[in-house]
């Protein structure tokens, strides 16, 4: 007979570079001049590209978008470490993720206008399309990963998510899977602190969420979201340990989204004034400029000039986006499976009668 | 040939595919060691191991999510699921991501995937064990719905389902499992989905219907023996439907009656009717009969057979259409 403790965890936190863009040296990653300028810059475009979405969407050239702001170090970090074949399932505000892939961003304004277009990029890229539900996209995950280890390939999965996301039933069945099959699979959670309008505090009675990795047994720890270099070393162990056999790792961002939910939201409903200003200090690109600045790496004319450049970028890819033509409506029925079935042929035969009346086309 | 019922015609099926493709990979509860809880996937992880036979935690979203993955990384996941009543955390995968994935990408990511599972009442199992939901299933675009209706259409149509390009839910009758036993081609046999077929010709009555209610259709042809010239048709892919197949009898015989386990309003009864008047209204000898589940809880097993068609009930149905 016995009452003994049997097993006992703790959560490590990991901040490398403070709100003024110091650094603890000891901590610090080995890590270029050339990939701390990458990660700058992915950051900035990321943000000017929030800032087109947000226009193109006020002049209703787009719909409803999501944007990224306050979360780039989260996207930056990771996939800095990551190699170019390594797999990424992001979210919906994971811009930044995108452009270190270099995914052509008219994409993303076709699937935010309404068009599955958006989702057909080149799979040479290695990102996943955003999805949609939450959660659901972790199984899939999962399986990639599962499929990496069966196929002995020495490829890493990230796969990104939000704290509302730890609610749902498929993340805990992904998490149990992940565990148990051992698979090369890295959770980076973004605890921006809100799920939508619900907070921390409503979503879960854990103290952090970085603890729900040890109830499926794998490492897990809590990391400043808004330092690009504390996430970068995360991601960085969690993806050694991943190409070594030893399974996944969850990762705890904490962050705060900077922006609204989405351009539906009023954020102001259920954040006061006074928190925002205070996470606007902690701005993450603030910080790695501060760093950059102090290092006479990174300078304001550099900047102006990059932006300047980025706006032209980013102008050729709206340009691209909005000359497309209109998806001809034979693709409404294509792509349902690879033959169309006898019950489709029919209703396309039966519309195309009505093909001068139809929606945007002529 | 070899004298196989639905199980065992399965298990070679699966066996056969698995020999021929390596991306073929299986993925359910207990389906490893123990063989299923049906003895379907008997064997396979002692021939195939670990690694193409997995066992998984209890978690049907985590089964089918996982294949999902699996399936768009370029293997051919056979997920099982344990029983058709516990598939429903599973089927939002199946919904919301297999069935899109294809469109969604224009091409660019597809899901050649088969959800596995037995079907069906009959058996006097518990509850959640006997119910027949094929018409949720076949009234989502993107997935095909295929039910076999004896051993040897087992081997054809699951072949033919592992080898399609997307994702195929393939519904076991339970009541059926052990209960047929036929011959079985041992090489390489498949069966195209999307096409029906015709059992047996006649010209006075069309009477269509799948799975195990066929079972339950020949009994009552055995009643009516040589009184009517029934012409049968099996489904065999639920959806899509292969209404030509169906009209064109009707066209010949001029009557008809369908049989569906499942409950009355919304299934699949009620869409070949829906085709029949588009297409054959005219050619129409009586109004089109369904005998069918009814629009309750399936009963628990005292009384599950007292809403299932029975014999009883398709006789009175084809007798009720020929005097019309």
């Amino acid at each position: 007979m016995a009452r003994t403790k049997i097993a006992s965890f703790s959560i490590e936190y990991l901040q490398v570079m403070d709100e003024h863009g110091e650094i603890d040296e000891h901590l610090m990653p080995q890590i270029s001049q050339a990939m701390i300028l990458k990660m700058l810059r992915t950051m900035l475009y990321s943000r000017k590209f929030d800032e087109k979405m947000l226009s193109l969407q006020r002049q209703g050239r787009i719909g409803t978008i999501p944007q990224g702001k306050g979360q780039e170090a989260c996207s930056v970090g990771a996939v800095a470490c990551m190699n170019l074949d390594d797999i990424i399932f992001p979210s919906y505000r994971e811009w930044a993720a995108l452009i270190w892939r270099g995914v052509p961003l008219k994409y993303v304004f076709m699937n935010f206008s309404g068009d599955e277009r958006g989702n057909s990029a080149d799979f040479n890229y290695r990102v996943f399309p955003f999805n949609i539900p939450i959660a659901t996209h972790m199984p899939h995950a999962v399986g990639v990963a599962l499929g990496m280890k069966l196929k002995k390939k020495n490829r890493v999965v990230a796969c990104f998510l939000g704290d509302g996301t730890t609610s749902e039933g498929d993340f805990h069945e992904s998490m149990n899977f992940a565990g148990v099959f051992k698979v090369p699979c890295v959770f980076i959670c973004q605890n921006n602190q809100y799920a939508i309008s619900t907070p921390t505090k409503k979503q879960t009675a854990s103290e952090t969420f970085a603890q729900k990795g040890i109830a499926y047994g794998m490492p897990c720890l809590r990391v400043d979201g808004n330092d690009v270099f504390a996430v970068y070393v995360a991601v960085q162990e969690a993806i050694a340990r991943a190409r070594r056999g030893e399974g996944p790792t969850f990762i705890e961002a904490y962050t705060y989204r900077l922006c609204d939910h989405t351009t539906s939201d009023d954020a102001k409903r259920y954040r006061s004034d006074e928190e925002f200003r205070a996470w606007e200090k902690k701005d993450p690109l603030l910080r790695l400029k501060a760093f950059a600045e102090k290092r006479n790496l990174w300078t304001k004319s550099d900047e102006e000039k990059f932006l300047g450049e980025v706006e032209g970028k980013i102008d050729q890819q709206v340009e691209e986006f909005e000359t497309m033509p209109m998806p001809d409506f034979e693709d409404m029925f294509k792509y349902m499976f690879a033959e169309m079935t006898g019950p489709q042929k029919e209703q396309l035969n039966y519309i195309k009668q009505f093909k001068g009346k139809y929606h945007g086309h002529t | 040939m070899a004298i196989l019922n639905m199980v065992q015609a399965i298990n070679l099926a699966l066996r056969q595919e698995m020999e021929r493709d390596e991306k073929v990979v299986l993925l359910g509860q207990d389906i490893g060691i123990n063989g299923g809880v049906f003895r379907v996937t008997d064997g396979l992880w002692k021939q195939f191991g670990d690694s193409r036979v997995m066992d998984t935690p209890l978690a049907e979203a985590g089964i089918i999510g996982t294949s999902i993955g699996l399936a768009m990384t370029g293997f051919k996941p056979v997920a099982e699921i344990q029983f058709d009543g516990f598939f429903y955390p599973g089927f939002d995968q199946v919904i919301s991501h297999a069935a899109r994935m294809r469109n969604r990408t224009r091409g660019v990511l597809t899901c050649p995937l088969v959800v596995r599972m037995p079907y069906g009442g009959g058996v006097r199992a518990l509850e959640h064990h006997s119910e027949s939901m094929e018409a949720i299933f076949a009234h989502t675009p993107g997935i095909k719905v295929v039910i076999p209706s004896t051993p040897k259409e087992a081997k054809g149509l699951l072949i033919s389902a592992i080898r399609d390009p997307d994702p195929v839910i393939f519904l076991e009758p339970k009541r059926i499992y052990r209960a047929i036993k036929e011959e079985v081609p041992e090489g390489e046999y498949l069966i195209p989905l999307g096409k029906a077929n015709v059992m047996q010709q006649g010209n006075q009555v069309t009477l269509v219907s799948y799975g195990a209610m066929l079972w339950v259709c020949q009994k009552a042809l055995e009643q009516l023996k040589g009184k009517y010239s029934v012409e049968v048709i099996d489904l065999r892919t639920v959806s899509p439907l292969d209404s030509d197949t169906i009209i064109s009898s009707i066209k010949k015989t001029g009557r008809c009656v369908i049989v569906q386990e499942g409950p009355r309003s919304f299934g699949v009864a009620a869409e070949i009717i829906a085709q029949i008047n588009e297409k054959a209204l005219f050619e129409l000898q009586a109004p089109v009969e369904r005998v069918t589940g009814h629009d309750i809880i399936l009963p628990y097993y005292k009384n599950e057979l007292n809403c299932i068609p029975s014999e009883e009930r398709i006789v009175f149905a084809v007798e009720k259409v020929m005097k019309g």
